[in-house]
């Protein structure tokens, strides 16, 4: 049996968040297989461990981008978890498969039998974590961009990348934005610009009727559409409904959101760019994260809504965003702000 | 999409007819399927649909399956559509 101190033992609290230098108390003395080394429990959590309340027991988080685990991968995951977890699987809030009840001592059979079909554990901790999505324009209706695709872009571009705190990115595909984009530290939701033509419309009011924000109202003579731009949320109902194709897409791409979470104290996040591309993404969430790394140094645990909500912080990152993305920033963007959900009375 | 036919003509030929004014989704899009189903190509479906959200969403369901609306009327707060089987 192992030799290693439980968490009460050690009178540590085990949080993955501590600042470097505290995390490295965490380092016990540990025989595992009639090996003598050394355990770092911080170690373990961010490589996606997370300690339970049960003597030795961890919890093991898959790392399913976007939600999506293929079939073979599935069933692989399905016998490991049979072999060293519990009894179930656990969903977990943002899209990872959990295996509970795994034995510390199991932890790197448990990793060579997943890498068979190349899957991962996640992470946890002051990290970029694995991105969520919704199941974006590949089957769902109304997807209008590929919002699995971005998934997995970013998860292989900037999983694990190190932050003062945790650092959540989504993908949502339209403005119903399942993937709480409003939420996250940086999300992008689907949009399209509708672009009205009018040879082919013969003034059916179809489109009027397909718009639930009533940015279309049809002409009282001729039934053709007065568009009011204030209102659209560039969901693109209008293009999907037009019999006669008198509705086109025009610009494609990710409305921004950044400074959201979730928590005891949440943030709605400041929407702060529109129409990005599929190629811009990468090229945002590099110049948010350089940014938050600046802007955060010394502060230690503070996401990046915190510091946005700071006097001139909004200001300072949509100057860093505008030599990116240039004219599709928002400049009259909003700092985010509290929701409160803690308030008794 | 140029090419879809759309007539102003009143006397457009109906072969099968459904009223679908006290439906909700989805048996409004499933009866209409139904209906068209049981169409050959070509041939032409009227569906009487109430306004709001099966007014919002039928239309956007049938032209998603190919099939092309060739009329829409308003009457009171219902719609009258013509479909054509594709």
């Amino acid at each position: 049996m192992s030799k290693i101190k439980t968490r009460r033992e050690m009178k540590i609290t085990v949080d993955h968040n501590l600042e470097e230098d505290v995390k490295k108390k965490i380092v016990v003395d540990a025989k595992i297989d009639g090996k003598v080394g050394k355990i770092d429990f911080n170690e373990l959590k961010s490589g996606g461990f997370i300690k339970q309340r049960q003597k030795d027991l961890f919890t093991a988080r898959m790392r399913c981008p976007g939600g999506r685990i293929p079939i073979k991968k599935l069933k692989k995951i399905a016998e490991v978890a049979e072999k060293y977890g519990g009894e179930y699987v656990h969903l977990s809030f943002r899209q990872s498969l959990e295996i509970p009840y795994v034995n510390y001592k199991s932890f790197n059979k448990m990793i060579e039998e997943l890498k068979e079909v190349d899957q991962n554990i996640a992470s946890c901790g002051p990290r970029v974590r694995v991105p969520t999505a919704c199941s974006g324009c590949e089957y769902n209706p109304n997807g209008l961009t590929d919002t699995q695709k971005m998934a997995q872009t970013v998860n292989e571009k900037f999983f694990g990348y190190r932050c003062n705190h945790k650092f959540k990115i989504s993908f949502s595909g339209c403005p119903i934005d399942c993937a709480r984009t409003n939420e996250m530290d940086l999300g992008f939701q689907g949009a399209v610009f509708p672009e009205w033509n009018e040879d082919p419309c013969t003034g059916c009011t179809i489109c009027s009727s397909a718009c639930l924000e009533g940015a279309i109202i049809p002409h009282p003579q001729t039934g053709k559409p007065i568009f009011n731009l204030s209102k659209c949320l560039f969901c693109s109902d209008c293009i999907r409904a037009c019999p006669t194709g008198a509705w086109q897409p025009g610009k494609i791409g990710h409305i921004v959101r950044v400074g959201g979470r979730h928590g005891r104290h949440p943030l709605n996040g400041s929407v702060i760019a529109k129409f990005i591309t599929d190629e811009e993404v990468p090229k945002v969430i590099e110049v948010v994260l350089e940014w938050y790394k600046k802007n955060g140094e010394g502060k230690g645990r503070v996401r990046i809504g915190e510091i946005l909500m700071e006097a001139g912080k909004l200001e300072s990152l949509i100057k860093e965003l505008e030599k990116a993305i240039g004219g599709k920033i928002i400049k009259s963007a909003k700092p985010p702000h509290a929701v409160h959900i803690n308030q008794y009375d | 999409m140029s090419n879809v036919k759309i007539s102003t003509n009143t006397d457009i030929g109906i072969d099968d007819s459904i009223n679908l004014s006290n439906e909700v989704c989805p048996m409004t899009f499933v009866l209409t399927k139904t209906k068209l189903d049981a169409l050959e190509p070509g041939q032409h479906l009227e569906v009487i649909l109430p306004a709001g959200e099966p007014m919002r969403n039928v239309p956007i369901q049938v032209k998603e399956e190919g099939h092309k609306i060739l009329k829409v009327e308003k009457m009171g707060n219902f719609f009258r559509l013509i479909i054509e089987k594709s």
